[in-house]
């Protein structure tokens, strides 16, 4: 493992207990006041931070094919989720039964080979032509159009979207050679910071909603404020990065507005299905879509920054 | 001899149990009772061949190995591997829907289990449901074995979303998540009329199910 990786994973590691240490301060204070659903978001999302750093410092112990296993993993745990909620007749089978068990490993297949031409293409243009036929051929035409439609945003998101992000690691930039993933680490950081201070910001400055019927915590203040805070980070850990420390920082606020062009897109999918978070659907289950939707969404756009910009 | 028999077929049990957990979650929800090592009948919706694992694998490993799921002779005894599975993986309570001469009578096979300290898993429409209802009409074999052992507590259990994992005829099965409720007991009481107690029993799963939208 690089040395400088080492070193990330070790402050990322500090920094959590040190996270975890104030959030049992803060839930051992509110027992006897009264209850804050800041806290308990806090405190789930730290719990949520510790998985996802113990899975990526193992994954990537384990090099590139580890990283890529992982998110092929993280993948199929999206799709169960979204699938779980989608409205789907028994006709799809087939083309659900293609989406987990054909297009999940042969992307993820495509990403270990450094195929970009063929991974870039493989959802969009074959997945989206070939599966609503499948559900065609069952001759079952009870709401088709929706059906077809949202087998194929859960395949393009959870998917095609997510494996971005251990694409990362098959860019070649200039003078920095096998530095994928400090590149994974470097967005994840910026986009769950800037997730969670969208919210602490949006509680201490929020006035004006941007979707009131979604939230009404979710205001501009919060988001700018979000946005912005990400874009100094972003800066501040440029050294992890290609970039500039100017580029770092506009790099950082175009992942973090992508990312909350997700939870808010997402949110609307959620609230559509009548469910509170994706980890509700069935008690405790899932959550993995509440932590990774602005990932999700902001992964493919840093990957095509990169590539225009710096890959070689 | 015997151990590594026995090994070989925990293993399997357990990979099951595992693959189950995989594609499905099989997230079990105590709501009305609690895991109870005490001989019982778990009654459930039966909507594929899948969800007798499921429920079979959300158990605690400890009622898990206590615990027998009624299956159908006339799918379970079909092949050399699912006879194999039933008996000797699954320990199931294998019965004869039809009646035919010389087997035993399904309520004697279930009243011995029980009486072996066993637990049952029952499913008492039968048949798979295919139809749009949430439950078919409940055969009489459960009254049966309740009669005859009427201090045993009958556990409702709804199992949600199993029916899209592995629709009938389907051989793929596609990973969702799925929930398995366990409702309050229900006991026999003394005297009890047939319609009434099966009435009861499709009342107690049927308050398990969520609202349909």
């Amino acid at each position: 493992m690089r040395h400088d990786l080492v070193t990330l994973f070790a402050g990322v590691f500090a920094l959590l207990l040190a996270a975890s240490l104030a959030g049992s301060v803060l839930s051992r204070r509110r027992a006897s006041g009264e209850p804050s659903e800041l806290v308990d978001t806090l405190n789930a999302r730290i719990k949520a931070w510790w998985w996802m750093t113990l899975a990526l410092a193992i994954a990537s112990a384990l090099g590139t094919g580890g990283v890529i296993v992982l998110f092929a993993f993280i993948s199929f745990l999206c799709l169960r989720e979204y699938v779980s909620i989608a409205y789907t007749r028994r006709t799809d089978h087939w083309a659900l039964a293609l989406a987990f068990f054909f297009f999940l490993p042969l992307q993820y297949v495509l990403v270990g080979w450094r195929w970009f031409e063929v991974y870039v293409v493989l959802i969009p243009v074959y997945g989206f032509l070939t599966l609503p036929a499948f559900a065609a051929l069952s001759s079952d035409t009870t709401r088709y159009f929706e059906r077809a439609a949202k087998v194929l945003a859960a395949l393009v998101t959870c998917v095609y979207c997510v494996s971005y992000v251990p694409a990362l690691m098959t860019l070649r930039i200039a003078g920095f050679e096998d530095g994928g993933l400090l590149l994974i680490a470097w967005l994840v950081l910026v986009v769950q910071v800037s997730d969670l201070l969208q919210h602490v910001w949006g509680r201490l400055f929020g006035r004006h909603p941007v979707a009131p019927a979604l939230s009404p915590t979710r205001t501009l203040e919060g988001v700018t404020g979000g946005v912005m805070s990400a874009g100094v980070l972003g800066a501040v850990l440029s050294w992890l990065t290609p970039f500039s420390v100017a580029q770092a920082a506009g790099v950082a606020v175009v992942c973090a507005i992508m990312g909350s062009f997700g939870s808010v897109a997402w949110l609307a999918v959620k609230r559509d299905r009548g469910i509170r978070d994706w980890g509700t659907i069935l008690e405790r289950h899932g959550g993995m879509l509440d932590r990774l939707d602005s990932v999700i969404f902001a992964a493919p756009v840093y990957f095509h920054v990169l590539y225009l910009g710096w890959h070689k | 001899m015997d151990s590594v028999r026995l090994s070989k077929e925990t293993l399997v049990a357990d990979a099951i149990c595992g693959l189950a957990r995989l594609l499905t979650g099989a997230r079990a929800l105590w709501r009305g009772t609690a895991p109870s090592a005490v001989p019982r009948i778990y009654y459930a919706n039966h909507t594929s061949h899948f969800d007798f694992v499921l429920i079979w694998a959300a158990l605690p490993e400890e009622l898990r190995v206590r615990t027998r799921p009624v299956a159908g002779a006339d799918y379970w005894n079909a092949t050399p591997l699912r006879r194999w599975l039933v008996h000797e993986v699954l320990r199931g309570v294998v019965i004869e829907r039809v009646k035919s001469e010389g087997s035993g009578s399904p309520v004697e096979q279930m009243v011995a289990a029980l009486d072996h300290g066993d637990s049952l898993i029952l499913f008492p429409e039968g048949t798979r449901n295919m139809t749009d209802d949430l439950l078919l009409p409940f055969r009489s074999g459960i009254y049966n074995v309740v009669a005859a052992r009427p201090d045993v507590e009958c556990v409702p259990v709804w199992s949600e979303n199993l029916n899209r994992v592995m629709p009938k005829g389907e051989v793929v099965p596609i990973p969702l998540l799925c929930a398995l409720s366990f409702g309050e007991p229900v006991r026999m009481t003394p005297g009890e009329d047939k319609d009434v107690f099966l009435a009861r029993l499709r009342d107690a799963l049927l308050a398990l199910a969520p609202p349909r939208n």
